[in-house]
């Protein structure tokens, strides 16, 4: 029973997190990209400073009328927003936040492989969409989205499986145990290529040619409406969480830092790469397809290769 | 020397970096009225006593949005014998502003200032036909009229004021010509007359004389 009454408060925790986080973010995106261009953003929803602004959304995401096309694969169609928002979900389960055993949803011995796996599911989502829509933008926005996944996954994994040689293992928590502060110049160019990879993969700017609303009315998401529309919407924000603290636990020492660790340096560290990525969205314009693909295969494969090359010399050297 | 590869990506960081920093440009309206500088172009005002029903502002308007009645009077002559006058007398004067463009050009051809800017902006209709503003509300609008902007430092005197000012010290040099002449008689007469006389016939006239030539400067 007591095993029963633990498991289930940790996915409680868990699922609370997945479903408060990721609006955080989408309200700090609102704000920051709006003083980024000199603006004010959301003022009136909530009252004090339009806190409550995207409650609103989601009520009026709620209130519309769910269609689904009449020529679309109406199961496969429904199904979509499902699959690329749950992965996420799954991933936060195996990250660790703390320490201490109880701040972990579920301790993964494989927990670098299962993490990377789940993660590249939630891709799939927007290929489902992209396809079942019978739509030619969705279509195309489908077929960049799997382009793009083929082209970035390779430099994370790559990058991942280097950090995984220092620490020689892939549990999360093991990685973290293991890491030192010197792991931050050795490891620099794999933390930029996860990153960079994991921003492309989410589809956020300056990555966002699968969705390039400007040009092929959001890609895979065109003939969504209604809930199934912000699930989307709120499995691209849950990515940012999961990919900043991914980031965060391989590459910058999770919990570890000066004045004693504790799971409150795991959230900064989350809180201060969201922000990078909502950085970055403002500063930079989008990235026409075939630099996509130039940047995977010619700058980022290389720079983790060069990394895991790295890695594997140090390891032996201090061996 | 050639830039450094990604100088250009970090300077774009920078800048939105910065502008986060600095205040934001937007105006809170309906929470904070904006503040329109004298002249903005948010409605016309009509300073009637000024009007002399001449029509320059309805006859210039491109649209045709000025409407303009009025009638004439006789004003009896002034003196026994003299000839009468005839006046014209405003009856409606209305703007409708569901067809001004907001050129101005009424405002600049109106030769006795009649008409000006008012800032105001706030005075949508539900019904288009309440958007013809009449006398009394253009009149209204006029008491929201702001003072014109101060000139530059070293600008011209405007015309009216150089106008002003030259009839005072016209006037101002009359009557100090006048006090002299009238000293120098006064000075003349005394020792002929004696003390025994103040009240000769020229002394009442004195304060007269500076008077007459300050209202008749401007014959």
């Amino acid at each position: 029973m007591n095993d029963v009454l633990d498991v289930a408060l940790r996915l409680i925790v868990v699922f609370a997190v997945f479903l408060v986080l990721p609006l955080v973010i989408g309200q700090t995106e609102h704000k920051v990209m709006a003083h980024m261009q000199g603006r004010l953003g959301p003022m009136y929803a909530g009252g004090f400073h339009g806190w409550a602004q995207l409650v609103a959304d989601g009520v009026k995401f709620a209130q519309k009328e769910d269609v689904v096309p009449a020529g679309a694969d109406r199961r496969i169609f429904q199904l979509a927003p499902a699959v690329a928002l749950l992965p996420y979900l799954l991933v936060l389960v195996a990250i660790p936040v703390g320490p201490s055993e109880g701040a972990v949803g579920q301790v993964i011995d494989a927990g670098l492989f299962f993490v990377l796996a789940v993660m590249g599911v939630g891709v799939l989502g927007s290929v489902m969409a992209g396809w079942a829509s019978a739509n030619k933008f969705s279509l195309l926005g489908g077929l960049r989205t799997a382009a793009q996944l083929l082209a970035y996954e390779l430099p994370m994994l790559l990058a991942a499986a280097s950090v995984a040689m220092a620490a020689g293992t892939v549990s999360l928590p093991g990685i973290v145990g293991a890491f030192e502060w010197w792991w931050l110049p050795w490891q620099i160019t794999g933390a930029l290529v996860f990153f960079t990879a994991g921003l492309a993969e989410l589809q956020r700017p300056p990555f966002d040619m699968p969705v390039a609303d400007s040009e092929i009315i959001f890609g895979a998401y065109t003939e969504y409406t209604g809930l199934r529309f912000a699930l989307f919407l709120l499995a691209e924000y849950a990515g940012i969480v999961v990919l900043c603290a991914l980031t965060t636990v391989l590459f910058l020492g999770g919990w570890h830092g000066p004045f004693g660790g504790g799971w409150g340096w795991t959230l900064l560290k989350t809180a201060v790469l969201a922000f990078v990525v909502i950085w970055l969205r403002v500063s930079y314009p989008r990235l026409r397809e075939d630099q996509l693909q130039k940047l995977a295969w010619t700058v980022l494969i290389p720079l983790a290769l060069a990394q895991i090359a790295l890695t594997g010399i140090v390891k032996v050297a201090i061996q | 020397m050639p830039p450094i590869p990604g100088s250009g990506l970090a300077k774009g960081l920078a800048v939105t970096l910065r502008t986060m920093t600095k205040r934001s440009h937007t105006a809170q309206y309906p929470d904070a009225q904006p503040e329109l500088p004298p002249r903005t172009r948010g409605v016309i005002g009509l300073f009637e006593e000024n009007c002399t029903v001449c029509m320059l502002c309805a006859r210039e308007c491109p649209d045709w949005c000025i409407y303009i009645d009025s009638h004439k009077e006789t004003i009896p002559a002034v003196t026994p014998g003299g000839r009468e006058r005839s006046r014209n007398v405003l009856d409606r004067f209305a703007i409708d502003f569901s067809l001004c463009m907001y050129c101005g050009i009424c405002i600049e051809v109106c030769p006795f200032d009649a008409l000006f800017w008012s800032p105001e902006f706030e005075y949508a209709e539900t019904d288009i036909r309440d958007l013809t503003h009449e006398r009394d509300k253009l009149r209204e609008w006029m008491w929201t009229v702001p003072a014109p902007p101060a000139l530059d430092p070293a600008a011209e005197e405007p015309k009216e004021v150089a106008a002003a000012r030259k009839a005072v010290e016209k006037a101002e040099a009359a009557a100090a010509a006048a006090a002299a002449q009238a000293a120098a008689a006064a000075a003349q007469d005394a020792p002929t007359t004696g003390p025994g006389t103040p009240g000769t016939p020229g002394t009442p006239g004195t304060p007269g004389t500076p008077e007459s030539p300050a209202g008749g400067t401007a014959r």
